[in-house]
């Protein structure tokens, strides 16, 4: 470390920093690629069937499948981008990288453990909000920039379900910020930490809270059964119909990268991030995999179970059902704060 | 020149350029992405200032929500781009005076010996454990709560207005009722028959078909 420290002089903060961007987001990029192929595995298996199982390392028989998400992304990198014409080129080009770059500014204040965090900042809960807000502009420009009808409708569904079910997010984070009198994630976490392992997470005083924002996580990154925004059945692809090659597989990686953000975010506010859920094991950064990995499996599991639901019911499930259920449990929390028959402290 | 200068001088070009292509880009959806990029060099700057809170609810207000549904609306206008520019010069001369008058008045504020903020002291460093947010919400909920009350009831009755005078249920509209839609059981929508499994009728001879390849 001293030698690295004397050999860049002044721009040794910089360059650490960039050195520990790289070593949160290749592993992400790791994750995604093999969600991708879990997804298919698990999906397989739940319709009783085997899912990839061809490509392999070397020819080794037993690894049949785990090459997938490479061969996939092989494939992507050597094909063409189709610029549609009539596209506007240079925000049909940006739109990809709109939709990526909040997905991975995001983990910047995502606390891996007590220590592991790239920027332990004070309004993390506001970044992280503000962040993922952002997301939904590589989908609008996408459907805009590509000149077309489907990628149109499924840009403008898109940016009316996600400003929608924000909104229902938003509070279901006011009730987190209510339990932990901080904005800081590491906190949030470390508030958590009762004497009785899971039972004192946030979940259980928050369980609607809990639940809305699962299903808000699930409509903000525009997965089954709330993928409208693609609807393969009536519009196609919805707003990358018109993507190829590269370009579609960086929409691909925003998508899912944007689930193991969501994930993450639900095991650090309501599950306990790194804490481990009965009192006699060691807390650590394994739990933390273990809980996302958890939370991941509900999303495909979501995805072999529901049919799509009509954009109608969306909107209405987002205005008039989650937004309702969460001012009333701010209510109820509230006020249940004030009384002294408080469990959490 | 510090760090924090060099930031400075950065994000005021980036947001001057920006703000000046808002009102000279010939396409509406440019000039508004352009509008998010000020509101986030904005946003930048507050950051600057050490008003995180500020900054934040900046981008997730501006950006994340109003913006979006600003986009949405300008999206969708069918827009010829030569009948915009049309008036142009007709509007330069009402826009100069004032773009004038709001030189003129910051700089009577900024410049001014009324002010001395030349003199002005810079704001002393907060502790390491200030909160921006929380001194924020302090404020407004105990020596500013009457502003901000009301603030928020004339926004109340803004969005009440706004629905009031744009709604118009059309008479002839199908709608369902989701309460009803639950309560359906199977044997509403499906009768079930017991009926003996039959035999199909032998096909015809299929000679024909045969013939026909």
């Amino acid at each position: 470390m001293e030698f690295f420290s004397n050999l860049f002089g002044p721009t040794w903060p910089l360059v650490w920093t960039l050195a520990k961007i790289v070593a949160i987001v290749l592993p992400i990029m790791g994750c995604v690629a093999y969600l991708t192929l879990a997804e298919r595995k698990v999906i397989g298996f739940m319709q009783v069937r085997l899912g990839p199982n061809r490509v392999t390392f070397f020819g080794i028989r037993w690894l049949g499948g785990l090459a997938q998400p490479i061969a996939d992304a092989l494939k992507l990198l050597t094909k063409e981008i189709i610029i549609p014409s009539g596209a506007n080129k240079v925000l049909f080009l940006m739109a990809p990288v709109l939709s990526l770059m909040p997905a991975l500014a995001a983990w910047a204040v995502i606390p891996f453990d007590p220590e592991l965090v790239l920027a332990n900042v004070d309004a993390g809960l506001l970044y992280v909000m503000a962040i993922t807000s952002m997301g939904v502009y590589g989908v609008i420009i996408a459907g805009w920039a590509s000149n077309s009808k489907y990628a149109f409708l499924g840009c403008l569904r898109s940016a009316a379900q996600i400003v929608s079910y924000e909104i229902a997010m938003g509070f279901a984070l006011v009730g987190v910020l209510m339990m932990s009198h901080s904005l800081n994630l590491v906190e949030i976490v470390k508030q958590q930490q009762g004497g009785l392992g899971a039972l004192s997470w946030n979940f259980i005083p928050l369980f609607p809270m809990f639940i809305v924002y699962l299903i808000s996580g699930v409509a903000e990154t525009n997965r089954a059964p709330f993928d409208v925004a693609e609807g393969e059945s009536e519009i196609v692809a919805g707003f990358h119909v018109e993507y190829s090659g590269m370009a579609f597989a960086v929409f691909f990686l925003a998508e899912y990268a944007n689930m193991i953000l969501v994930s993450t975010l639900t095991a650090v506010m309501f599950l306990g991030g790194w804490l481990s859920p009965v009192p006699f094991l060691p807390d650590g950064f394994p739990w933390l995999v273990g809980k996302v990995g958890f939370v991941l499996f509900l999303f495909l599991w979501f995805r072999a179970t529901f049919p799509r639901y009509r954009y109608d019911q969306i909107m209405r499930l987002g205005w008039k059902v989650f937004i309702p259920v969460t001012l009333v449990w701010l209510m109820v929390i509230g006020g249940w704060m004030q009384t002294p028959y408080w469990p959490w402290k | 020149m510090s760090f924090q200068l060099a930031v400075f001088y950065a994000f005021a070009l980036i947001l001057v350029f920006a703000a000046l292509r808002v009102i000279t880009a010939r396409n509406p959806v440019h000039a508004s992405l352009f509008l998010v990029l000020a509101f986030v060099t904005a946003a930048g700057l507050w950051m600057l200032l050490e008003a995180e809170f500020l900054a934040i609810t900046l981008v997730l207000v501006y950006v994340g929500a109003v913006m979006v549904l600003f986009l949405f609306v300008v999206m969708m206008l069918d827009i010829n781009i030569d009948r915009i520019r049309e008036g142009y010069w007709e509007y330069l001369v009402p826009a100069l005076v004032v773009a004038g008058t709001m030189l003129a008045e910051m700089t009577l504020l900024l410049v001014g010996r009324s002010l001395r903020l030349e003199g002005m002291p810079a704001p002393a460093a907060k502790a390491e454990t200030y909160s921006n947010t929380k001194e924020l919400g302090r404020l407004i909920y105990t020596q500013y709560v009457y502003a901000f009350e009301i603030a928020s009831v004339i926004l109340l009755v803004a969005i009440v207005a706004a629905i009031a005078l744009t709604m118009r249920r059309r008479k002839d509209s199908k709608y369902q009722d989701p309460a009803r839609q639950v309560v359906v059981r199977r044997a509403d929508r499906v009768r079930i028959v017991a009926m003996k499994s039959e035999k199909p009728a032998a096909p015809a001879a299929p000679a024909s078909e045969q013939a026909a390849p």
